[in-house]
């Protein structure tokens, strides 16, 4: 599965992130890196962008970039 | 000798810097880029600068931010940098001290909020994280000036040591790769004056502008391939990845050693409780709005409408005296026109609008450093997508319609450069409440019926147009691939009174800054041109001046519109010095009083060509004042100068279609 299609108060460990260039570069500059735990805390309003928790703290991505993450749900 | 201070955004670098050095500090922006420098002397050391770098939580070539900070650090080679990171937020925060350890140059690190750590019953091994890092570290509360001259105190120690050792961070593969890669780029890296083991991991790393700088030769690209490809495989995973990897095992590794017990930490969990309500699904953009009314409600109306009014009333009263004083002494009329019509009436006006923006960035400021402008940048991004810009763009924007001046200089807290040059560009599109009484005037003329539904209308007018505008930039001037929003959502904190009052106060320096140059000049231009025949002589005869004459010779370009007549195209040209302006200079040119000028104009044109001076007045070219804020953001002045011909065309084709358009069924 991917980080977007994560629900609300779920977890998961990333194990890849694709992509290219700067985006992809930034995402693993902020932490989601492969094996990293990461938790949906919520949605915006409007359904996106996404909040996550991770290395102890907030980020926030939209679910196109989301959708680039490949994870495993941690039951 | 000079500090520069290096962190992540919100870790408290500006509050450091405040407390590092005086009341006098200099905002400038790095040669050729529209990015903020500031800096200023340490206080109670005059030799020594301060420099503040821009917040980047990396050390990659992918945005400006982030050149400008390299190329910062290795050319202007700084005595010493201060690295400034969040002890609340380790892991992601070391991720730029380790990009400073690779690059061998000596620093300082700051660990700051070290209040709220102990808050938390976290407990940090200060003594151990400075020897796994080799750097000295000081535990510091910036917001409570704690530690804050001990860490000056080693950082002008530290200044002494010019190269600090290579830091063994990485083993297996990686390390493998590092190495073979350092020998056999050492000649190339000498040339460029890079350490060898920094090099080697930006060409792990596929940095193009390191690579590009290093001049390889063909065998040493075969090399690099082989070599880069056997770790990729050894690795299972990319060379960008694997690099990427090896610093956050390191830093995972650091912190088990120097965490000893980690507690809750108490303001983020405070922070997630707020943010169940702040963004929450429902109730968060209801409270947006209310949270921007009650700003737009104190600045423009309350608090510092208040200021305003009192400073005009000084102005006045100055100009008072000096007009009887002019008056009594006998100068002739030509000058006293010029003192009090042109730099008084003109320079004043644009002064008395000081408070209103002090007012407004202080607010604007708690709301940035509160952290609840990173919220609205979450909860309203989905709005701005489209346009290609990112939630970030949307108080600057919204404080457009207040007034377009703070609105540009708002853009500044967009942290990417593209998004906030095009924000530049956008806000101007928003109708600033200057405009107004031409609303309310050329309503109540031709629609007195409608009046609340022909100004929703113009509203929406602008903004469609802005949004077909932003459309029409991003696939032209601003193409290419948006900054991706990837965005930390601070936790919430109490703002710092010493910063918010230096940054309402350096917003208020630079407007007054500008009304005595840029805004001066432009009120004497239409002062003189006011005041002044054809053959130049002093004439109190507005209708027979140089401008009426520009008017009545440019009238037949705004024929097609349905403005031909020249007194509407001289106003659209006084409105240039402040839109207020169109409305007096009408008056004027009527011949009448304001009261009875709507009167006049409903008699002399039809509400089709009402309708179609609104919709040019709202569209073109804003202020002078709103250019020369537009100038700086962009840092250049022929590019403002091609903005406000690009606004004026579109006002002007838009125009142009309503009038067509409307002569059909009218």
């Amino acid at each position: 599965m991917t980080l977007n299609e994560l629900k609300i108060g779920q977890s998961c460990k990333i194990t890849k992130v694709n992509g290219e260039g700067a985006l992809r570069k930034r995402l693993l500059d902020m932490g989601l890196t492969p094996k990293t735990k990461v938790t949906l805390h919520k949605t915006a309003p409007m359904g996106d962008p996404i909040e996550l928790l991770l290395r102890g703290y907030n980020l926030t991505i939209r679910k196109e970039e989301a959708a680039r993450i490949e994870a495993e749900v941690i039951e | 000798m000079n500090i520069a201070l290096v962190g992540n955004q919100n870790c408290g670098k500006t509050t450091l810097f405040n407390q590092l050095t005086g009341s006098k500090q200099h905002i400038g922006n790095f040669p050729g880029v529209t990015v903020e420098q500031k800096s200023g002397y340490l206080l109670g050391n005059k030799d020594v600068t301060v420099v503040d770098l821009p917040g980047i939580y990396s050390l990659t070539p992918y945005s400006i931010e982030e050149i400008v900070t390299r190329d910062y650090i290795f050319n202007r080679k700084p005595d010493c940098i201060i690295n400034i990171i969040d002890a609340t937020n380790l892991e992601r925060n070391l991720y730029l001290t380790i990009q400073l350890l690779e690059m061998e140059i000596p620093f300082v690190m700051a660990l700051n909020m070290m209040d709220e750590v102990r808050l938390n019953g976290t407990s940090i091994d200060v003594k151990k994280l400075s020897e796994e890092l080799g750097v000295p570290v000081v535990p510091i509360s910036a917001s409570k000036n704690e530690g804050v001259s001990e860490l000056a105190e080693v950082a002008l120690g530290r200044a002494k040591v010019k190269n600090s050792a290579y830091h063994d961070l990485c083993d297996g593969a990686v390390h493998k790769a590092v190495h073979s890669l350092a020998h056999l780029l050492e000649e190339n890296a000498e040339k460029c004056g890079f350490p060898p083991k920094y090099t080697a991991i930006k060409v792990i790393e596929n940095d193009k502008s390191i690579i590009d700088k290093l001049k390889l030769d063909e065998r040493q690209l075969d090399i690099i391939g082989h070599i880069v490809e056997d770790m990729e495989i050894a690795c299972d995973t990319d060379r960008e990845a694997a690099i990427v990897d090896m610093r956050y095992d390191y830093i995972e590794a650091l912190c088990a050693k120097v965490v000893l017990k980690k507690g809750q930490n108490v303001n983020q969990e405070k922070s997630m409780k707020l943010d169940r309500i702040l963004t929450h699904k429902i109730w968060a953009i209801p409270i947006f709005l209310c949270v921007m009314l009650a700003v737009f409600f104190m600045s423009f109306s309350l608090v510092g409408k208040w200021l305003s009014d009192l400073l005009t009333l000084g102005i006045d009263w100055l100009t008072g005296v000096v007009d009887g004083a002019l008056t009594s002494a006998g100068i002739s009329e030509w000058l006293h026109s010029l003192l009090i019509d042109g730099v008084f009436n003109g320079v004043g006006s644009v002064l008395s609008f000081v408070p209103t923006i002090m007012v407004l960035f202080f607010l604007l400021s708690i709301l940035e450093d509160s952290g609840y402008m990173a919220r609205v940048a979450f909860v309203m991004d989905k709005l701005l997508r489209k346009i290609g810009l990112s939630g970030k763009s949307f108080v600057p924007m919204l404080i457009g319609f207040g007034c377009s001046v703070p609105g540009i200089l708002a853009a500044r807290t967009v942290s990417s450069e593209r998004d906030r040059k095009m924000t530049v560009l956008l806000v101007p599109f928003m109708s600033c409440s200057a405009k107004l009484p031409i609303y309310s005037l050329i309503t109540m003329a031709f629609f007195p019926r409608y009046q609340a539904l022909v100004m929703l209308g113009v509203y929406v007018l602008s903004m469609v147009v802005g949004v077909l505008y932003g459309l029409l930039l991003k696939v032209t001037v601003f193409k290419g691939n948006p900054v991706p929003f990837v965005m930390e959502l601070p936790n919430y904190r109490w703002p710092s009174l010493k910063t918010l009052l230096r940054n309402s106060w350096e917003k208020g320096k630079s407007f007054i800054r500008k009304a005595f140059t840029v805004i001066f000049v432009a009120t004497l231009v239409i002062w003189f041109l006011q005041s002044v025949d054809t053959s130049f002589n002093f004439t109190s005869d507005s209708s027979v001046s140089i401008l009426a004459e520009i008017g009545r010779f440019l009238s037949p370009v705004f024929a097609p519109l349905g403005l031909g007549d020249w007194r509407l195209t001289t106003s659209i040209i006084t409105g240039l010095t402040a839109k207020e302006a169109v409305v007096s200079t009408l008056a004027v040119l009527f011949g009448v009083a304001s009261e009875s000028l709507s009167a006049v104009l409903s008699t002399a044109f039809s509400p089709l060509q009402g309708f179609c001076f609104l919709a040019f007045v709202v569209l073109y070219m804003p202020c002078v004042a709103a250019v020369a804020a537009v100038r700086k953001e962009l840092g250049s002045g022929w590019k403002a100068v091609l903005a406000m011909f690009s606004q004026t065309v579109v006002a002007y084709l838009v125009t142009l279609i309503i009038y067509n358009v409307g002569t059909l069924f009218v």
